[in-house]
């Protein structure tokens, strides 16, 4: 079911991405999107990846990565040297997502990033009803074991590219199987309704 | 043991019975000077195919030699990587050509400082020329040729053999389909050079070495020579390594013994390590060769640096360190994956947690063995349908 989700993601990033173009994938796990990628749209890809055994398992498929912390490593990659760069479901885990956020779109001429929308209406009644920290499937651990440090809605991350001056070229909420337009017109909605945004920034 | 004039004598009659390619083409070195019609000794393992399109190139180390696996022939030892390369292994021989060639400025075949001088009829010594990595590189090129292989499907090399590596790529860069440079740098460092200067420094001040001249007796400053290695071997590992290695644990005795014996495990270790070299390897190569790596700066052969040197290259590499080496550091080696991300290479990286220190590469290390196949495995089916296409 899990592995669904994902690949439903990952469809929805691979959409956003025309053919023949170079791609930084940051935390880019097994591989499982750069083989996608390079599969279906020809997409020149590269990974980089902290954890040993995702590295050894992008190698094994030839897929180039390279091991590092995207929190510390990202000044190895040159100004606008990829066309795009996909950041999955980890600006929450950054201490610095501000930083972070600002590097992959100084490496990037387009960037595109997914969050676990912490505005999705189970996230929301858990806390309000049950008073506590939400444990979703798109948030599996408990609060004093998440990686997650900075939560945020897909409300939050609009206003945040608004009062950045980053230009927000389309956002795709995704709930399950199926996947929707968010615009600042449906906003308030689809911010309650999408378990996950994609976000394509410049 | 039969004494080291007759031990060199066996030496070299064994070393006549070796693969050899007689390089006539001349070699214009960066010192200056030219050599032809010189030899340069190789050894392959495993097959080459009839689309030849499954040859890895080996570059040894400082203290390798083309023998990579299997039985070396001239000292009856195991082969230096005999963990990663054989029947079955990480570069597994049923499967591909591997190929390796002594260095020049060596003393297992290749033209070194041992032979003799054509003009003057005596062993070289210290009229040697001085050889540089790139000299290195551009001998075995002409081994390739004489092979046949227009392009190999990898090269690799750890240490001095990821620094001829990485000289290789930035010379031919059509000449690699893949590239592995391991535990290596694209410079030597200010401390890299401390410790070659030491084991220089060693040699010269033994008596025997007589200004390189001891060759002309057929003798060897063994002592100079030994102390030179320890310094080596104190650099392979990791202070972790070694003090889980050794410890302060005595040499077969149950207390001190208020001498200078070697009381310690630790000192027997390096004098074992030590004395053991004299027996394969020449003086005036380790000054030659060690030279040759304090020269190695890839970026000053290019205006604009490191980036400048692998640009438009083609080649896909992995590059693998070893977290606790302090010889060619994690940071060196990120260095070079750094200037190949900028100049928009196909990179790969891996750094292999362990404690064995520089030595990792030649050891039973399972991540890095593996790493190291998954990678050639993968690039040897991209390259076969690369070329069928």
């Amino acid at each position: 079911m899990k592995n669904l989700k994902m690949k439903k993601e990952f469809k929805v990033i691979a959409d956003l991405l025309p053919n023949n173009t170079r791609v930084l994938d940051i935390g880019c796990g097994d591989g499982s999107l750069m083989h996608l990628l390079r599969l279906e749209k020809n997409i020149e890809v590269r990974g980089l990846e902290l954890n040993q055994d995702n590295v050894k398992e992008c190698i094994y498929k030839g897929l180039p990565v390279i091991q590092g912390n995207a929190e510390t490593e990202l000044h190895q990659f040159p100004d606008k040297s990829f066309d795009y760069v996909v950041l999955s479901q980890t600006l929450q885990a950054f201490y610095e997502p501000e930083k972070v956020l600002k590097n992959l779109l100084r490496i990037g001429k387009s960037v595109i990033i997914s969050i676990p929308n912490f505005g999705y209406w189970k996230v929301r009644t858990k806390l309000l009803f049950f008073g506590e920290m939400p444990v979703t499937k798109t948030l599996p651990n408990t609060w004093y074991n998440t990686p997650n440090l900075h939560m945020c809605t897909i409300k939050d991350l609009f206003n945040f590219c608004d009062a950045k001056n980053i230009i927000i070229k389309k956002v795709v909420g995704v709930n399950e199987n199926k996947t929707s337009l968010i615009k600042k017109c449906n906003l308030e909605i689809k911010n309650l309704f999408s378990k996950v945004g994609i976000f394509l920034i410049s | 043991m039969p004494s080291l004039a007759g031990l060199f004598f066996w030496m070299n009659k064994k070393l006549e019975n070796i693969k050899k390619l007689d390089v006539t083409k001349p070699l214009k070195l960066d010192c200056g000077k030219t050599i032809k019609d010189f030899p340069l000794a190789y050894e392959t393992y495993g097959k080459l195919n009839n689309n030849k399109d499954n040859a890895i190139l080996v570059f040894h180390a400082l203290t390798g030699d083309q023998f990579v696996t299997g039985t070396n022939p001239i000292t009856n030892k195991e082969g230096w990587w005999v963990t990663a390369v054989g029947p079955g292994k990480a570069i597994d021989t049923n499967k591909y050509f591997v190929i390796c060639a002594n260095v020049i400025g060596g003393c297992m075949g290749s033209l070194g400082p041992k032979d003799t001088n054509p003009e003057t009829k005596k062993p070289y010594g210290l009229d040697f020329p001085v050889i540089t990595i790139k000299d290195m590189v551009k001998a075995q090129e002409s081994l390739l040729e004489h092979l046949g292989i227009k392009k190999l499907l990898c090269a690799t090399g750890g240490s001095m053999g990821g620094m001829q590596l990485l000289q290789f790529c930035a010379t031919f860069p059509d000449k690699a389909f893949s590239a592995v440079p391991i535990a290596c740098s694209s410079s030597h460092s200010a401390q890299n050079i401390a410790l070659n200067e030491l084991a220089r420094q060693a040699i010269m001040a033994d008596p025997v070495w007589d200004n390189g001249k001891y060759v002309l007796k057929n003798v060897q400053p063994k002592n100079g020579l030994a102390v030179a290695r320890m310094v080596g071997h104190i650099s392979y590992l990791s202070e972790k390594g070694m003090q889980e290695k050794f410890g302060r644990k005595l040499q077969e005795k149950a207390d001190y013994e208020f001498s200078f014996n070697a009381d310690f495990q630790v000192e027997s270790y390096l004098r074992h390590q030590g004395y053991a070299f004299v027996e394969r390897f020449d003086a005036n190569s380790v000054l030659y060769i060690t030279r040759a790596m304090d020269y190695f700066d890839l970026s000053k052969q290019f205006k604009g640096g490191l980036v400048e040197a692998f640009k438009n290259q083609k080649t896909k590499f992995l590059i693998i360190s070893f977290s606790s080496d302090w010889l060619y550091t994690t940071k060196d080696n990120k260095d070079i994956v750094i200037a190949l991300n900028a100049s928009g290479a196909d990179v790969s990286y891996s750094e292999i947690i362990t404690e064995k220190g520089h030595d990792s590469f030649l050891l039973e290390e399972p991540e890095f063995l593996k790493t190291l196949k998954g990678f050639i495995d993968s690039m040897y089916e991209k390259f076969k349908n690369e070329k069928r296409i």
